[in-house]
């Protein structure tokens, strides 16, 4: 019997499970094979801190969403319409974003006393009717995964191992998509154990068998590709983003790219990605801590590197002594800042923009640093890379601000030809005529980078107040004035050499919401849900955080109302209200989650009927 | 060719080296140390030996931290980094790594290196990067004015510790050797002779260098070495180590060291002891090393000055440099096929 195909714009599906269940990588999986389908998509990984939470508990689960159309996708999905369970865990955890009506795939070998227990469900639910709300398949995805593979004389352990790829099979059929794809990444990633590569092919083909021949399914589901621009597509997370884009901002600058890194959640990839592209003549230093990181970086930025530091914010804040001798030395350094759940320790796997205020202001003295921040995966490219150019062409340390959310989610990504990007044009002082090492360039006011190894520009630079222009040791008064608004100057200057901000939808009226990071895509989706019943509603992202574009007060004055939805306590917000002297409504949230579409509808909603 | 590597290209087409001198390395900013601070006598050992070395001034970065001793890129007319609190060992790695054809020195205290910066201390020598390491020991804070340090001795009566301090002491040259320094040596800045032959070979080795400088702050810690630098008690109390050499000492040559099982002892040469009969110094053994570096612990032992430890070893920057010289060989760095890497599709 051939099922009937029915066609969908979008769908969201959550694959969920134990920490040690393999969820991330099915999840990986099913991404790569849609994105090569031509649809377009967006991912949320969502996993416990723990690094292996003790089995079937409810604080170890670990899920992967993914969101994919035939249209544009802006947001990993605010619900999901397909969640996958390997066990009670997994179902509890997730049931609350399953639409009504969603189907649900329990995995019934994952649903026994011990585990039901630990859920904390004094009767299965998938016996007691309290899931009659939605389309429940009840599969023996380890029991069916044990038989396919009775001949292969593996240990249970193993066996279970492979379950996940039933799993994968069964939403390949499901969704009708090809497993090449995936049959290549198995043949590659077990090519010295033929045992497995034979046993996850197997289950995999198995899983999608089952949809074809059982018969609880009713139909299949179809997702034509999206309607992107023309080009060629690449499947990108943010980490790796930032990542390749200091390398093109290394090469477009011909410069040596220096990394000094501390590992810290969610960072590290950044760090692990880096070092794997040594032929670039990059260098990574895994230093002994978040400073050494940091001092290492500015001491090769002193020696002529184009020199980054890649951290998440506990690290920024232990970092933050060391950016002030980055301000007062006034050397070209990119520190990379992924935002977690704090304070403290706080959240270490969950995202949260919450590090505005520290990127800005957390320093002793009056200490400018200019501060961007990336809002896609794929746009941490062109961000880091931006921040590169900033910082080499005003001699200023720059904050990258990206967030968890971002540094592990994907999307599909029309990648720049290498020769189209700019240039970076950096020249070093070889002049010794006429040498001082805090002269300054007229329009931008950065100093000369006078490296060692020069002869005649033998120099001493570091932290103590530099006497202007000859950058002596100076502690008089009004030289200290006069040095403080020349770094801020600097700083401010940025903003003759940006483009201006230019706003989503028109230009004045009721509602505009203004966002920054990586709330981008659901603000950006619920703003245009909105336009489309008619509303007034526009969208501002603010990509420069400091300094703003010369043009921001301008927009805001337009808007009757100004909200400003952020994962933290309004912190923006604050910034645009003492800048621009504007009324701003907060809208936030701050539970280590994304903001929902929905959600920033309601609100809009909310404030569409003030007066 | 990169930007960095056109400017060396280029120096070293047009610099003629000039023959220097001790001035040339004066820089022209005002010395300010406290009159009759032994940091005067380090200065000037160091731009001594500096011509020695064959290395162009523009080639050379001092890096420091913060304290009195961390002043002294300032008076130095080469490359210098007045850093922060305890970093300077990492902002030197910084500069050393992304250029390993510079020489860089670091200057540390007793408070800068062993306290706020004991961390980056113990990595700098265990990474072994090619770092020469000049600790300033005077067993005080001088710049915060006389607190105790990381070295001043158990019941040191200082401001913040009234009653007598009871932390315990690190012995720098121990730890340097703990955390596998290749070259830790021991000087002191009232012999300007024996430490600019220590600077000299420090300076010549190929690896991370620490030197010791038993320096005196007449101000808040007067004559804390004086037992080991003065004329009337220096001869019975130091023990000049030297290569091959048995290990003698006194104002009369009359004692020496003998190991007893792993326990050295002073023994009178004479009828029944010989020089033949003594510890023979090796700066190759690293037990050796430790043994000398517990002298200071030892009642009645000499204190050992001198090289302790002169082993090499691969340098971090050299390997650094060669795992790149091996991708690079492997496949160089080319941005789009890195774009195109992995699966990529077409749209339209």
């Amino acid at each position: 019997m051939v099922k009937p195909l029915k066609n969908l714009d979008d769908v969201t599906i959550r694959f969920a499970g134990d920490s040690g269940d393999g969820i991330q990588l099915t999840g990986m999986e099913f991404t790569k094979t849609t994105a090569l389908m031509g649809n377009d998509l967006s991912t949320f990984p969502d996993y416990p801190a723990e690094i292996r939470a003790p089995a079937g508990t409810l604080f170890g689960v670990s899920g992967f969403q993914i969101h994919f159309g035939s249209t544009e996708i802006y947001t990993p999905g605010d619900q999901c319409d397909v969640l996958v369970a390997m066990n009670p865990a997994a179902l509890k955890v997730n049931l609350n974003s399953l639409v009504d009506g969603g189907v649900i795939i329990a995995n019934r070998d994952g649903f026994d006393a011990k585990n039901l227990k630990l859920a904390n469900y004094a009767v299965s639910p998938l016996d007691d009717g309290s899931l009659s709300k939605y389309q429940l398949h009840i599969v023996d995805i380890t029991k069916l995964t044990g038989l396919v593979l009775t001949d292969m004389n593996m240990s249970s352990k193993h066996i279970d191992r492979c379950k996940n790829f039933f799993a994968l099979g069964m939403m390949y059929w499901m969704f009708n998509r090809p497993m090449d794809a995936t049959i290549e990444w198995i043949k590659s990633k077990f090519a010295k154990t033929p045992d497995f590569m034979e046993a996850n092919t197997r289950v995999l083909q198995a899983g999608w068998n089952y949809g074809e021949t059982t018969e609880i399914f009713a139909v299949r589901y179809e997702v034509k590709p999206a309607k992107l621009d023309a080009g060629t597509y690449r499947s990108i997370t943010g980490n790796e983003a930032i990542a390749w884009g200091l390398i093109a901002a290394s090469v477009k600058s011909n410069l040596e790219l220096f990394l000094g890194s501390y590992p810290i959640t969610p960072a590290s990839d950044i760090l692990h990605e880096l070092s794997r592209h040594k032929n670039f003549r990059v260098k990574t230093f895994q230093a002994e801590d978040e400073i050494a990181a940091i001092a290492s970086s500015i001491g090769a930025a002193y020696a002529g590197a184009l020199a980054t530091t890649t951290t998440s914010g506990p690290g920024v804040a232990l970092k933050q002594e060391a950016i002030g001798l980055a301000v007062m030395t006034e050397l070209p350094l990119v520190i990379v800042n992924i935002q977690r759940g704090g304070p403290s320790t706080g959240l270490p796997t969950k995202t949260e923009q919450a590090d505005l205020l520290q990127a800005m202001y957390g320093r002793n003295g009056e200490s400018p640093v200019c501060v961007i921040a990336s809002q896609t995966p794929s746009d941490c490219f062109g961000t880091v890379f931006e921040a590169s150019r900033i910082a080499l062409k005003f001699m200023c340390p720059v904050m990258f601000l990206s967030d968890g959310y971002l540094a592990n989610g994907a999307e599909p990504w029309k990648f720049p030809n290498a020769d189209d990007l700019p240039e970076i044009p950096v020249s070093f002082r070889t002049e010794a005529e006429g040498f001082f090492p805090y002269s300054r360039d007229e329009k931008t006011l950065s100093r000369p980078w006078a490296i060692p190894g020069t002869p005649g520009l033998e120099h001493r630079v570091g932290g103590l107040e530099k006497q202007n222009i000859t950058g002596n040791v100076n502690y008089e008064s009004a030289n200290h004035e006069l040095m403080v608004k020349l770094r801020q100057e600097k700083i401010d200057r940025i903003a003759n050499d940006i483009p201006l901000a230019e706003v989503e939808g028109d230009t004045e009226g009721d509602v505009l919401v203004v966002s920054w990071g990586g709330t981008y895509g659901s603000i950006k989706t619920a703003v245009t849900n909105k336009r489309k019943e008619g509303k007034s509603v526009s969208h501002l992202h603010i990509k420069y955080l400091n300094p703003m574009q010369k043009n921001i007060g301008e927009i805001l004055y337009r808007f009757k109302h100004i909200l400003v939805p952020e994962l933290n306590l309004g912190q923006l917000s604050k910034v645009l209200r003492f800048k621009y002297m504007v009324p701003t409504i907060s809208y936030n949230k701050i539970q280590g989650l994304p903001f929902k579409s929905v959600e920033l509808e309601k609100k809009i909603d909310e404030v569409l009927g003030m007066k | 060719m990169s930007l960095l590597q056109e400017l060396i290209h280029q120096t070293q087409q047009t610099f003629v080296q000039p023959k220097y001198s001790a001035k040339d390395f004066q820089s022209d900013q005002d010395v300010r140390w406290c009159p009759g601070c032994g940091d005067y006598s380090i200065l000037a050992q160091v731009q001594r030996i500096m011509p020695d070395f064959g290395v162009a001034k523009h080639n050379i970065v001092w890096v420091s931290g913060i304290g009195c001793s961390s002043r002294f890129p300032y008076y130095m007319d080469t490359y210098g980094f007045h850093g922060i609190h305890g970093r300077a060992p990492a902002i030197a790695s910084g500069v050393k790594l992304a250029r390993p054809d510079l020489s860089v020195w670091l200057v540390t205290g007793d408070g800068d290196g062993l306290s706020i910066g004991g961390n980056h201390f113990i990595h700098l020598l265990r990474r072994n990067i090619d770092i020469k390491v000049l600790l300033f020991n005077n067993q005080i804070y001088g710049l915060t004015k006389g607190q105790y340090s990381p070295t001043s001795e158990y019941g040191k009566v200082t401001k913040s510790t009234p009653h007598g301090s009871v932390d315990h002491p690190f012995n720098p040259t121990l730890l340097a050797l703990g955390a596998e320094g290749s070259f830790v040596a021991r000087t002191l800045d009232r012999d300007p002779k024996h430490m600019q032959a220590i600077l000299k070979r420090a300076g010549e080795f190929k690896g991370c260098a620490f030197v010791e400088i038993y320096q005196n702050c007449n101000v808040f810690n007067d004559g804390a070495f004086f037992t080991f630098t003065e004329k009337e008690t220096k001869d019975d109390n130091v023990l000049f180590l030297e290569h091959g050499k048995p290990m003698v000492f006194g104002k009369e040559k009359n004692r020496g060291i003998k190991l007893d099982g792993f326990t050295p002892r002073v023994v009178p040469l004479g009828d029944s002891v010989s020089q033949n009969d003594l510890l023979v110094h090796n700066e190759k053994d690293s037990t050796l090393a430790f043994i000398l570096a517990n002298f200071s612990a030892m009642e009645g032992m000499p204190r050992p000055v001198g090289i302790f430890k002169a082993v090499e070893r691969t340098t971090y920057e050299n390997d650094m440099e060669l795992q790149i010289q091996k991708a690079e060989a492997k496949k160089k760095g080319d941005l789009n096929a890195l774009l195109r890497s992995g699966q990529t599709w077409k749209i339209g």
